[in-house]
């Protein structure tokens, strides 16, 4: 088969919608585009109805008790908005501490920030190189006035797994509340609400090849029933929780996407990270000075279709540039406005110099054994044409130490 | 952000990529960047005894942006005394490959390397006159 230019390589960013929940999503568009609200006529039964079977198609996934406890979101963001929030400000006679870490999606992140503005207090716990976060650390953390235990359970740039049963387990014996972003993990890692003691998580139809635009919040409703204030006021749709007219179509793509991956996530799970070990063992044998970023490969507390390497002396977005048919990301500065590299690399102490050579692959669902094999030799090929290029591994290869040149910072 | 047509035409078909001898008297050396932050330039040029720059090489770490900005810089410098590659100022680059906003840096520093090769090549022959 002939190989199709250029290959996406970046599913922790976003995933194509799947052929089957884009034919499932299509009727609501024109046909059945009742207002699930609409309680009066058939179209907006219908609507309702396709919105109550997408809410079980969601519970299973994540293994909730009840369908009732999904509250459909525009996304992830706006689901850890939501819970965040929610709980500061329903619990805030109950105390005003939250427990997170650095590396944190922006949303959870920004919104603790806006939060400690308000007068709560944060802590932001370290996590250790490889991007895990300690329970003991979380158990340290813990004060009386905490209300929140806010924890990932897989980071999008560095894929650590978090061990979310254990801290789950802890803030049960606490009685403190536990929120998961379980957006990068689902479907790439076990994630059940109930073993692991999850009271709220926050979940995205795109990452899971679903549409963009769609997202849910899991709010447990017994031992214990969660409560959360609303953030957005209107038509007290979702149970007073989320107001705003349902986007059915895209929540039937989300039901769907839920669906598709309960019964396949773990055969997926399988093809990734034999295609992600395939690509990293081209690359660390076609290059030197190439270092990992986040756990081992083999340590089971890594997202199987993540990879992030650092190219020593070969700058980031320099590379992108050279492999342009390859989507990929990375975490040098270049490719953000602020012109900081990666904060969760920072937080890894991984230094400034390689948080600037680094790459992440994203491999999924549609990803081939071909493009594998033709991203890692180019990626060879192009590292090594890029270094022919770089003053820095001139010099490294001269004995000359970087780190003892007084650099001018610009 | 998308590259501009010839921001990828030199970052893919780099000019005057090399190191010419930093020992060498007539060889004026710029390093300018800081690894930390992204960007790090090399760039040598080679003057006649005249006053006119033969040669020009570079080697750059960075992103297209900056390898473009030095590759275009050593094309420039070629053929030119150094007088006149004194006036080459980041915003000619920033207009010859039409630079975004967040990529003028790279221009910055191809101007910075461009003073600073000038600076140590002078410098050398300060000091070989002096010891002369």
């Amino acid at each position: 088969m002939a190989l199709k230019l250029p290959i996406y390589m970046d599913y922790h960013a976003t995933t194509p919608v799947d052929p089957r929940v884009l034919e499932t999503m299509i009727p609501y568009f024109t046909e059945k585009f009742g207002n699930a609200a609409s309680r009066s006529h058939r179209f907006g039964w219908e609507g309702e109805e396709a919105v109550g079977y997408a809410r079980e198609q969601v519970a299973a996934l994540i293994n909730a008790e009840k369908p009732e406890e999904i509250v459909f979101t525009s996304g992830a963001s706006e689901s850890n908005n939501l819970a965040l929030k929610g709980v500061a400000e329903f619990y805030k006679d109950k105390g005003n501490h939250i427990i997170t870490t650095k590396v944190e999606h922006k949303a959870v992140l920004d919104t603790c920030k806006r939060l400690e503005k308000q007068g709560l207090t944060v802590t932001y716990l370290d996590v250790d190189k490889t991007g895990l976060v300690s329970v003991d650390d979380v158990r340290n953390a813990l004060t009386d006035k905490t209300i929140l235990v806010s924890v990932m359970l897989a980071n999008n740039e560095v894929g650590a797994v978090q061990p979310i049963g254990e801290i789950g387990k802890l803030c049960k014996e606490r009685g403190v509340l536990f929120h998961v972003d379980a957006v990068q993990g689902i479907g790439k890692t076990e994630f059940d609400v109930r073993a692991m003691g999850v009271d709220l998580a926050s979940i995205t139809a795109h990452k899971i090849y679903g549409p963009k635009g769609v997202g849910a919040l899991y709010v447990r409703r017994s031992k214990p029933r969660v409560r959360i204030s609303a953030q957005v006021d209107g038509g007290g749709h979702e149970r007073g929780m989320r107001s705003g007219t349902l986007n059915v179509t895209g929540i039937v793509g989300f039901g769907k996407a839920c669906e598709v991956l309960t019964k396949t996530w773990r055969d997926e799970v399988r093809k990734v990270e034999a295609q992600r070990n395939r690509l990293a063992e081209k690359i660390f044998k076609g290059l030197d000075e190439v270092y990992l970023n986040g756990p081992a490969l083999d340590s089971g507390k890594r997202l199987p279709n993540n990879l992030n390497v650092s190219f020593a002396y070969v700058e980031g977005e320099g590379l992108m540039m050279a492999i342009k048919d390859v989507a990929v990301s990375s975490g040098s500065a270049c490719t953000s406005a602020s012109l900081e590299p990666s904060y969760v690399l920072r937080a890894l102490g991984v230094d400034e110099e390689l948080a600037h050579t680094s790459i992440r692959f994203g491999l999924g669902r549609f990803t081939t054994d071909e493009e594998v094999d033709f991203v890692a030799d180019l990626v060879v090929g192009k590292v090594k044409k890029l270094r022919d290029l770089s003053p820095l591994y001139e010099m490294a290869k001269e004995g000359i130490d970087i780190k003892s040149i007084q650099w001018a910072a610009h | 952000m998308a590259y501009s047509d010839k921001v990828i035409e030199h970052a893919e078909n780099p000019r005057n990529v090399g190191t010419l001898d930093k020992e060498d008297p007539n060889v004026g050396t710029g390093l300018v960047g800081a690894p930390a932050c992204g960007d790090v330039m090399r760039l040598q040029i080679k003057v006649t005894d005249g006053g006119v720059i033969e040669d020009a090489k570079f080697k750059t770490f960075g992103c297209g942006s900056a390898i473009a900005s030095s590759s275009l810089a050593t094309e420039w410098l070629k053929g030119r005394t150094l007088d006149e590659a004194e006036t080459i100022k980041n915003t000619d680059i920033v207009a010859e490959l039409n630079l975004p906003p967040v990529k003028i840096h790279c221009s910055v520093l191809a101007e910075d390397a461009i003073k600073s090769a000038i600076d140590d090549y002078r410098k050398k022959q300060a000091s070989r006159r002096a010891q002369g």
